[in-house]
């Protein structure tokens, strides 16, 4: 590998590891590495922290762009319910039903709703659990706390590839002919337990619990991992508060997931129950397909407790590593320290366990005592407090900063408009009362999207371009980045802004078409409008992707160990470090992370020891 | 060949923005990385501002164009006494996220700009500020607080279930795939009970026809409301989730299998007067159907509208319902046209678990009849009376159990008038062997007979007598006719 060839004399940085860094012996034991002695395990079994997130970041992509042209399908039923869709015919096959008289093509109304289904499940946890928080967790926790690796190669390698089998088992769904599963990402029972009630809930289902089962297990191992390695391994020095906040997001991240997701696996338990055992969790006094079924007394609201207990916290497992992501890069970007670390680091742990105790909200009017409701209001809408602190505390690291505008701060900046326009939306939803009204309505769809799809994809972009020359040993395109990220921000707001007039006109989401009803039938116009920049704004994620293998291969190289000027350890390694990340000791911390324009100097590394007299960055 | 041409096409484009990419690496190279830098963040701080203040533009005017959409305003506001509440919170957060919301956009962006990177720029040295931080957690937390007191105070009023001492309309939706069935609760004001397994062909809701309250409940095709009244909504499911959502009332709540819902609301908007103000509007002064311009105008046209709001299957979007709502006067006459579906739909069928007894409705109307009938006889020269709905097991002389009814009108009229006496005549149609049923007819005027005394009328005003087939009121050339011809009826002796 490049690691050897670069023969440049040892940086600041370098002689600092060498003379007070930690001797571990970690190339005694491994001779150059073992790890990595052909093909296979180098690239594909990999035991690697930084192959492993490339494994994850290059899985998300594909599972992106399927989601995606998943949503271009469904938008353009949508947009243009009138057109034919018969040239879609040779991809969806029986799926477009060709009108034999009029040789007009129609997307089945089954196939609409797996393809909305499959868009929302793909995206939550494929992309943006998988795709954000599986890269970003595995490429920086071992890099910037100064470890050769993660805790545990070994399970961290079984947590992609159970992540890989679950994504096969998904996508081989897709290709049923009963259909995939078609019930909303939720599943909510009784319609994801009965067959009778929709195609999709027949093998479709079974396999979508087997997918996400296997994904839990990929998130747990990952997760696991993560925690035992931010406690752990962290190098000399690297106190807690001496984390970067990208750390600290990981971390609470993963306890996140570990306290959150069996829940998921349990409930997605029952429900088999439900279904191939004739229990009754969830089902009671159906008469479907006419016949009346022997379940008696369960509650379809138990599955909605369970499943929400997940579902909540996963919008934060979605955010948190997006924020922490940002909060790096505005920094670095900006040359200065983020504001107010340890309030962002409060605000992260407010957060997280406020996600444990507002999943009701999802549940107001779904029959749940009213009663109930009061607790989950106060505590949803205390959220706005520490993520208001957050939003604060990006906007004041611009204040007085030296930003460099490149494809990293842009999404990063975005990402803050982002998660500002989405959030406050939230503060209607989570008002029980206005929920009555907007309740899966398009508010909601615009609201999630902006505040949780478009942001955490902000985030992940923003931690792609920043984090691109580390993964590669070369930049991607800057201009074609930032024609991406304008392309996005434009194209993003010009999709969702509209549904809140959609949602607040009172339209539902998930309708097949609106000509039902006069009252949802007013947008024809929003909707194409709606539909041709989804459309536009996907040809913007090509780019990126085009931008992204381009430079894996052709970018332009890396020169300098430390091209943002970071403070930060994964940019004292060798420019393409080697599994072991440090050549010879690890470095050992002296200070915070956030060291930028202290006392003058443009940014003071991690690795280098507090001067004289000098005052701790966080205590000034 | 399309597709090899869209193909060509992609990969030209995918050629050229690469170009594009490179074009501006040779000249970072040539200008120098920092100089190009300073250029770029110049630049790009430009847009930043230029895209700020067209995102706020375009999101003002957005708000201007759809105003029509905000809850509360123009023709959106709530049709319902506790959707008010509803729009004027929306309204109320509306006014103080919007403030948060320009505050931080312009600011967010305004300093991207402002401190866009110099060469020769410094970065201020600005880690935190305690009296700051404060502030701004404060400040949020005390809007916060605000919105969820407001908020709560209305949640729990709107979501209070009705109090049964007062005077309230009860309605029940059920949904299933894919529709809405509309059950009133009929002349009681009460709903009967169902149970899933008792659905049928016949029985649509598993209505239990042994529960009075169920005889008459009728079912309706549009939700008919009247104004001012409040309305308890139940709320069932027959088989998936379904969501019982009137968007114009502010009204939502799954409708759940196994376990029932309510949603109590009270309309204040009758249909005629929202169409009123719709008309006021110029949007709603063009045709309904764009394409055909001498169709109705849209406010003519308005309809309330009942729909599904949770995932339900592949026709989830199809769940409507009209609704309707109507002055007081209009709702009775309404509700006097509606049948009740046991009444007319099951009552008699083999369905019918109650064949043995009639339902105060029945027992007052053939009362009714019978006076009538009998009142004929005892006015003018007719003096024969017709048992309508007296019976026997076929081929028996045993009474059913109905036949009573008819029978006990006939004791109290005989009771009120003690003059009154009768002869009971039996008679059947020619089929089979005519002495046999000249017997049964001569026993089944005696079963009559027999009842009539078991109650208490006195044997003297009472003779029975079989004629079998012989007195026919009409030829027996049909099935309808012999039927007409098997008769017991009576003849007014004195009175």
């Amino acid at each position: 590998m490049a690691t050897v060839d670069i023969k440049s004399p040892k940086t600041q940085e370098e002689q600092l590891i060498e003379t007070l860094g930690f001797d571990d012996h970690f190339h005694d034991h491994h001779e150059g590495d073992k790890y990595r002695s052909n093909f296979i395990n180098t690239y594909v079994f990999s035991m690697d922290h930084k192959i492993i997130a490339k494994q994850f970041l290059i899985t998300g992509m594909i599972w992106a762009l399927i989601g995606a042209m998943m949503s271009l399908v469904f938008r353009l039923q949508l947009g243009f319910p009138e057109e034919s869709m018969a040239w879609l015919k040779p991809v969806l096959g029986k799926w477009i039903i060709i009108n034999p008289e009029t040789g007009m093509g129609t997307l089945s109304q089954d196939f609409y709703y797996a393809l909305v289904t499959m868009h929302g499940t793909i995206l939550v946890f494929f992309v943006l659990t998988a795709g954000l928080s599986g890269t970003f967790s595995n490429l920086l926790i071992p890099l910037q706390l100064g470890a050769r690796d993660m805790a545990s190669p070994f399970l961290n390698m079984l947590s992609y590839w159970f992540f890989f089998m679950s994504s096969l088992v998904m996508m081989y769904s897709l290709f049923l002919s009963t259909g995939p599963f078609s019930g909303g990402w939720t599943a909510y029972p009784p319609l994801s337990a009965l067959p009778q009630a929709s195609s999709g809930s027949g093998t479709g289902m079974t396999l979508w619990i087997l997918s996400l089962t296997l994904f839990v297990v990929s998130v747990l191992l990952g997760g696991i991992n993560y925690i035992t390695t931010v406690l752990n391994l962290r190098t000399k020095g690297m106190s807690l508060w001496r984390m970067p906040l990208t750390i600290w997001a990981f971390f609470v991240t993963a306890i996140i997931g570990l306290l959150s997701f069996p829940v998921l696996v349990s409930g997605f338990l029952l429900l088999m129950f439900d279904r191939g055992m004739g229990t009754s969790f969830y089902l009671s006094e159906i008469f479907v397909g006419g016949q009346a079924l022997d379940h008696v007394g369960g509650s379809p609201i138990l599955y909605q407790h369970l499943f929400w207990f997940l579902g909540h916290p996963e919008v934060y497992i979605i955010i948190l590593p997006a924020m922490g992501l940002v909060s790096e890069v505005l920094s670095v970007q900006s040359r200065k320290p983020i504001f107010g670390y340890k309030a962002m680091v409060f605000s992260i742990l407010a957060i997280a366990f406020l996600s444990f105790i507002v999943w009701a909200h999802h549940m107001f009017m779904s029959g749940v005592n009213p009663f109930i409701s009061n607790f989950f209001v106060v505590f949803t809408l205390i959220i706005a407090v520490p993520s208001a602190v957050k939003v604060f505390n990006w906007i004041t690291t611009l204040y007085g900063g030296n930003i460099r505008f490149n494809a990293a701060s842009m999404f990063a900046i975005g990402f803050v408009s982002m998660f500002i326009s989405g959030g406050l939306t939230g503060i209607f939803l989570g008002n029980s009362a206005i929920d009555i009204q907007q309740h899966d309505t398009y508010f909601v769809v615009a609201h999630f999207h902006i505040v949780m799809g478009i942001a955490a994809f902000f985030g992940m972009f923003a931690g792609i371009y920043n984090w691109f020359p580390k993964m590669y040993g070369r930049f991607m395109n800057e201009t074609l980045g930032k024609i991406h990220f304008w392309g996005t921000i434009i194209g993003a707001y010009a999709i969702f802004w509209p549904m809140h007039y959609i949602g607040m006109a009172g339209v539902p989401r998930r309708y097949y078409k609106f000509d039902t009803f006069t009252s949802f039938s007013q947008f024809d116009d929003m909707n194409k409008f709606i539909t041709i920049a989804a459309i536009i704004t996907f040809s913007f994620q090509v780019l990126f992707v085009v931008n992204f293998f381009y430079s894996i291969w052709k970018g332009k190289k890396v020169t300098t160990q430390n091209p943002w000027g970071a403070t930060t350890l994964e940019w004292t390694t060798p420019i393409r470090p080697g599994h072991g990340n440090w050549e010879g000791k690890l470095p050992t911390v002296q200070r915070w992370a956030y060291d930028y324009g202290k006392d003058g100097k443009e940014f003071v590394t991690q690795v280098t020891p507090m001067a004289e007299g000098e005052v701790s960055g966080d205590d000034h | 060949m399309t597709f090899l041409l869209v193909l060509l096409s992609l990969i030209l484009i995918v050629i050229i923005t690469i170009q594009i990419g490179k074009v501006t690496e040779l000249a970072a190279k040539i200008r120098g990385e920092e100089e190009m830098q300073e250029s770029v963040n110049k630049r790009q701080g430009v847009y930043m501002m230029v895209f700020m203040i067209a995102f706020l533009l375009l999101s003002a005017w957005s708000a201007y164009k759809y105003k029509f959409h905000y809850l509360g305003y123009g023709p959106w506001k709530a049709s319902s006494a506790h959707g008010q509440q509803i729009d004027t919170m929306f309204d109320l957060t509306l006014v103080i996220t919007g403030i948060v919301f320009v505050i931080t956009q312009i600011l967010l962006f305004y300093y991207a700009w402002r401190y866009s990177g110099r060469r020769s720029g410094k970065a201020l040295f600005f880690p935190h500020n305690t009296n700051l931080e404060i502030v701004w957690t404060a400040i949020p937390a005390v809007v916060m607080a605000f919105l969820v007191i407001k908020g709560l105070d209305a949640w729990n009023e709107i979501m209070a279930d009705v109090d049964p001492k007062e005077d309230y309309l009860e309605v029940e939706a059920t949904g299933f795939q894919f529709a809405w069935a509309l059950r009133y609760p009929g002349a009681d004001g009460q709903l009967g009970e169902k149970n899933y397994k008792m659905i049928n062909g016949s029985n649509p809701l598993g209505q239990n026809w042994l529960d009075e309250k169920n005889v008459d409940d009728f079912h309706a095709d549009e939700l008919v409301l009247p104004v001012g009244k409040k309305v308890r909504v139940r709320i069932t499911s027959k088989d998936v989730l379904h969501n019982f959502y009137l968007p114009h009332f502010r009204v939502k709540m799954d409708a759940i299998p196994g376990i029932p819902t309510y949603f109590v609301f009270t309309p204040t908007v009758t249909t005629d007067s929202m169409r009123m103000r719709l008309k006021q509007y110029p949007e709603y002064n063009v045709p309904a159907d764009p394409n055909d311009p001498e169709s109705k105008l849209k406010w003519e046209v308005f309809d309330y509208e009942l729909a599904c709001a949770e995932l339900c299957g592949n026709s989830h979007f199809a769940m409507r319902k009209t609704v309707r709502i109507v002055d007081e006067v209009e709702y009775m006459q309404w509700q006097a046209k509606q049948k009740s579906y046991y009444l007319s739909n099951v009552r008699w069928t083999e369905d019918d678990p109650n064949k043995d007894k009639l339902f105060g409705s029945e027992i007052e109307e053939r009362k009714e009849q019978f006076q009538e009938a009998l009142d004929t006889a005892l006015t003018t020269g007719k003096k024969t009376v017709q048992f309508n709905y007296v019976t026997f097991a076929t081929g028996s002389d045993k009474l059913t159990g109905v036949s009573r009814y008819e029978l006990d009108n006939l004791v109290n009229a005989m009771k009120e008038n003690k003059a009154l006496r009768i002869a009971l005549n039996g008679h059947t149609d020619d089929v089979g062997d005519p002495a046999g049923n000249l017997t049964l007819s001569q026993k089944r005027a005696t079963a009559v007979y027999n009842y009539l005394k078991s109650k208490g009328v006195a044997t003297e005003r009472l003779s029975s007598q079989g004629y079998g087939q012989t007195q026919p009121v009409v030829p027996n050339d049909s099935d309808e006719n012999r039927a007409k011809n098997r008769r017991t009826e009576f003849r007014v002796v004195a009175q």
